[in-house]
């Protein structure tokens, strides 16, 4: 997993506060500009670059992270609303030992990614969903709906939505 | 590895960095210290700047530098007109940074710089500039009018560029017709929106005199030159790298959009990196667009269908400048007659500017047109002769036996004549035809409509020249170490899986897996020979280029082998990274063929000693390299196509609307495509697939939407409709192979396949179901529920 960066940085302007919050596990503790977005504060002041930004607008998903539990928009949260909270990025999805979790092996196996601009997002709103229902309904139109907050440019979701089927399948028959 | 790996579904090796994150677009990198810029646009579409005051910005916190036309030096300038063509008479260009006139909302008038993006932003709203706004005409068929206000008081009627294009004897044709069908079709504008905005950074380096410069394109060596051209410094003094991108889909294939200037020039000048990443609404006001042409159309035919004349008269929307050209118009002109005979073409476009957005090419660059107008005008004189609507194009499809089929006097993209190199348009037509079931439509349309729905067959052909010159290399080496396989060329990758692609050809020819053939694309300090990627011609340029390479180094390597291992060169066989005699287990591996090959005079490892000095095997008579040896198992070739190489395909679907909603459903999307000899097909299907996305996209939501004072009104994702998955159907795909003659892989451009025929086919499904309102046509895109409705409630067209 890649490392949390912990300097100082020119983007400690303004008005600050300090947050604490838990980010993949580990504690972290920071003095931040209360303007700062908290998908800028989770990309340049902790250096977890996997979580990417479309539109800043909250509609592509291209930014979605997990907080306490639920996926949701860092783009559209201020980095100090995420004082005390739980958070999970892309980079926490992979086994430690760097091999792939279930649903990104299956984006890999269906080709279900081109660019991989938009494929963080979707991996984390999809990894919510398996982790908060029970069972995951892999009809067309079920998949369709999970995935219908998050924009692909490249795909035309196709190979995407067999991608999700796969992997709740697959977990499905884990349980 | 025995087994060929072209033509097999391997999985992409660019996939698990991606997937876990770990992908570097430039906003990831890290550079120590960055600055940030930001831009002051105009929020006019055309004014005279009576002044720019940047003083109090410049002495806000964080600020570090702040740039107007006036302290930029020789970038104060016209950018260059890139591909210059008779037809235009003093092309406009815009700007480095506005200069007393604007031209269209979003033009870049003020860079600042400042410690993060969000003091450069607040200092680029401290920036007062003062606007004497005039009038303006941003509908292309009233600028062209007498009294329309100019968007260059030097172009009278706005007319950009105005090109005709003649082949064989329309007029004659059009006497002779006994029939002609003659239509007007719209097409809007929309917008690439690749999921990852445009975005430069920059580093100059006082120590080397190295200019670095990371930028999202899909021409990295086209930056590098023209970097070096403008800043006039030596092109190995400027490094270009195109690190992973985020989509381009030909947004990003022109260069320079200002940024990609000025970002380089406040590095150069503060000795620190300096990066602009631009925000979405900037896509939206700055980056370039396409698509908006309307045709006037018409079909000169025989009684029983044949047609032999086509006239086509179009307007072309080019925005405020054309700083590429008359590009899309000209594909669109030369791609007109679809995959049709008709011998007799007469072509006329007006390029026309309008306060607005630069057009560029966006996927399809004039080919969705021009298969929306042809399309949509065999729809109509299949209607107009009572003909069914595949019986039409079996009429007047081109032959297998007729190929190659020239259409003299059109001069496509590459500034070469058009020629339908090879296909198999019947049987694609046939195959289409039997999966969407046409037998048993008539029935299904039938109960739907007892059960108060409205069902209709969508058709459309389309055709494709893709794989344009002028040229790609390709580089290859093996590694003495480790035995890999290092691939270079010098285009760059969106998402579009070259890695893959391209090892799989390697792979194929020197006996090694696919994931051990590693490629580095977009770099100009590795590789720096080559064009871009644009119009489907990555897999065809480069992929021939390293085809051919991979020939020479899999010579050399047998050449070495067998001379390793005492044998003849037909007894060499290379695979699973080794070079055996073939029927025996005697074998050496890559790797140590490439070390044997470097002759050296110091050992670090084993197989390092067989080729210093001393070692039995070297040679003890002469110099160690022939003369005109090269060492090392590695080889540079190039791929220059004689011609763009037609690809083609035909699609239908099956639509249903809802009388009540007016939504548009596609219960049944089918095509068959044929892009030659596939290299991988999980990725050609990948690509068709995202490409009839942005068709659906296109023909039922996407429209970039201009008030009548030329601000667009839907900037952003939420009121510019991109399709959720909710959106796109699931699309039955059928491949046919019809090798090109053209080239030695017998490969054809795939990239923008899927977005050509998609619009043209839901207009025509929509026709058929709606026929029973009052006959409507749905000749403009996007369709909308609101054409719909008002098919629905006044039986009038769309």
């Amino acid at each position: 997993m890649k490392m949390i960066r912990n300097l100082p940085s020119a983007n400690s302007f303004g008005q600050t506060s300090k947050v604490s919050l838990t980010v993949n596990g580990t504690n972290v503790e920071k003095e931040v500009s209360v303007r700062m977005l908290l998908s800028d504060f989770i990309r340049h002041e902790l250096g977890l670059t996997g979580t990417h930004v479309g539109c800043e607008h909250g509609i592509c998903g291209a930014c979605t992270v997990i907080i306490d539990g639920k996926s949701s928009r860092s783009c559209t949260l201020l980095a100090v609303q995420a004082d005390g909270i739980d958070l999970r990025t892309i980079e926490s999805v992979a086994n430690k030992d760097g091999s792939l979790h279930p649903i990104q092996e299956a984006f890999h196996e269906c080709h279900a990614l081109q660019c991989g601009y938009c494929t963080p997002g979707f991996i984390m709103n999809i990894v919510s969903e398996f982790e908060n229902n029970e069972k995951i309904d892999t009809t067309d139109e079920g998949i369709r709906e999970l995935i219908a907050g998050n924009l692909c440019r490249c795909t035309g979701y196709a190979n995407i939505i067999e991608a999700v089927r796969d992997a709740a399948e697959k977990l499905q028959k884990k349980r | 590895m025995s087994t060929r790996s072209f033509g097999t579904r391997v999985k992409r090796n660019v996939d698990p960095k991606l997937l876990k994150g770990e992908g570097s677009f430039i906003d990831d990198l890290d550079l120590p210290g960055v600055l940030h810029a930001a831009f002051v646009r105009s929020p006019f579409a055309r004014a005279k700047i009576k002044s720019v005051d940047t003083d109090y910005a410049r002495s806000m916190d964080g600020v570090m530098a702040i740039y107007t036309c006036d302290n930029i030096g020789n970038l104060d300038m016209e950018l260059p007109l890139l591909i210059p063509h008779d037809c235009m008479n003093d092309a406009r260009t815009q700007r480095t940074l506005a200069r007393d006139d604007v031209y269209h909302v979003g033009q870049a008038i003020v860079m600042v710089v400042a410690i993060n993006r969000y003091l450069a932003e607040d200092a680029a709203l401290m920036v007062d500039v003062d606007y004497e706004p005039m009038d303006v005409e941003v509908d292309i068929e009233k600028a062209i009018l007498p009294d329309a206000p100019l968007v260059h008081p030097t172009h009278p009627g706005n007319i950009a560029a105005d090109l005709t294009q003649i082949s064989g004897d329309p007029e004659s044709a059009f006497a002779r017709a006994e029939h002609v069908t003659k239509i007007r079709v719209e097409v809007e504008r929309s917008t690439a929106a690749p999921m990852e905005t445009r975005s430069v950074a920059a580093y100059y380096d006082k120590i080397s005199g190295v200019l670095t410069v990371w930028d999202g394109t899909q021409a990295p060596l086209t930056v590098r030159g023209g970097l070096a051209s403008i800043f006039e410094i030596d092109e190995d003094k400027v490094r270009v790298i195109a690190p992973d991108v985020g989509g381009g889909f030909g947004q990003k294939v022109m260069f320079p959009h200002p940024d990609e200037l000025l970002v380089p020039l406040a590095a150069m000048e503060l000795g620190m990196p300096v990066k602009y990443i631009e925000d979405r609404r900037e896509n939206f006001i700055s980056s370039n667009q396409e698509r908006k042409q309307i045709h006037h159309i018409e079909l000169y035919a025989t009684k029983d269908g044949d047609v032999i004349g086509l006239k086509d008269f179009f307007l072309h929307d080019t925005g405020a400048f054309i700083p590429y050209g008359i590009a899309i118009a000209q594909v669109a002109s030369t791609s007109i007659a679809g995959p049709y005979r008709i011998p007799n073409i007469h072509v006329q476009f007006q390029a026309v500017y309008t306060p607005t957005v630069t057009i560029t090419p966006y996927r399809g660059c004039g080919r969705p047109q021009a298969c929306f107008a042809v399309e949509r005008a065999m729809d109509q004189l299949a209607e107009d002769l009572g003909i069914d609507r595949f019986e039409i194009r079996r009429k007047n499809l081109i032959s297998d036996d007729q190929f190659p089929y020239p259409r003299e006097g059109l001069i496509f993209a590459d500034g070469l004549p058009v020629t339908m190199d090879s296909g198999q348009y019947f049987k694609a037509l046939d195959l289409i035809e039997e999966k969407i079931d046409v037998r048993n439509f008539p029935r299904m349309q039938e109960e739907a409509r007892s059960q108060g729905k409205f069902l209709g067959l969508g058709l459309a052909y389309y055709v494709e020249g893709t794989g344009l010159g002028p040229y790609e290399g390709g580089h290859i080496k093996i590694h003495p170490i480790t035995g890999k396989v290092y691939v270079n060329t010098g285009l760059s990758g969106q998402g579009q899986g070259h890695d893959t692609v391209f090892a799989q050809i390697v792979a194929d020819q020197l006996g090694v897996n696919v994931e051990d053939v590693i490629l580095t694309e977009g770099d100009s300090g590795a590789y720096d020979w080559g064009v871009a990627t644009f119009a489907s011609r990555a897999a065809v340029v480069s992929g021939n280029a390293i085809h051919k390479t991979a020939l020479i180094v899999r010579k050399k390597t047998i050449k070495a082998a067998a001379n390793m291992l005492e044998v003849d060169e037909d007894e060499i066989e290379l695979r699973d990274g080794h070079a055996w005699v073939s029927n025996s287990n005697r074998s050496v591996s890559l790797a140590a063929v490439a070390t044997a090959t470097n002759p050296l005079r110091y050992a670090f490892n084993e197989a390092a000693k067989a080729a210093t000095q001393f070692a039995p095997a070297s040679r003890h008579d002469g110099p160690a390299l022939d003369e005109g040896q090269a060492p090392g198992l590695e080889a540079t070739d190039y791929y220059s196509p004689p011609a763009a190489t037609w690809a083609y395909g035909v699609h239908a679907a099956i639509v249903e609307v809802d009388e009540i909603t007016c939504e548009t459903k596609i219960k049944k999307y089918a095509l068959v495509h044929d892009c030659g000899n596939m290299i991988n097909p999980t990725i050609v299907e990948g690509q068709v697939m995202g490409g009839v996305a942005q068709g659906i996209a296109g023909a039922m939501y996407e429209k970039v939407e201009f008030d009548d004072d030329g601000n667009i009104s839907n900037a952003n994702f939420v009121d510019f409709v991109i399709p959720y998955a909710t959106e796109i159907p699931k699309v039955e795909m059928y491949h046919l192979e019809t090798p090109t003659p053209l080239n030695p892989l017998g490969v054809k451009g795939v990239g923008e396949a899927g977005c050509i025929a998609t619009a043209a086919t839901i207009a025509s499904g929509l026709t058929d179901a709606l026929r029973e309102f009052g006959n409507p046509k749905f000749r403009s895109t996007p369709i909308t529920p609101s054409m719909i409705h008002e098919v629905l409630s006044s039986g009038s067209s769309g």
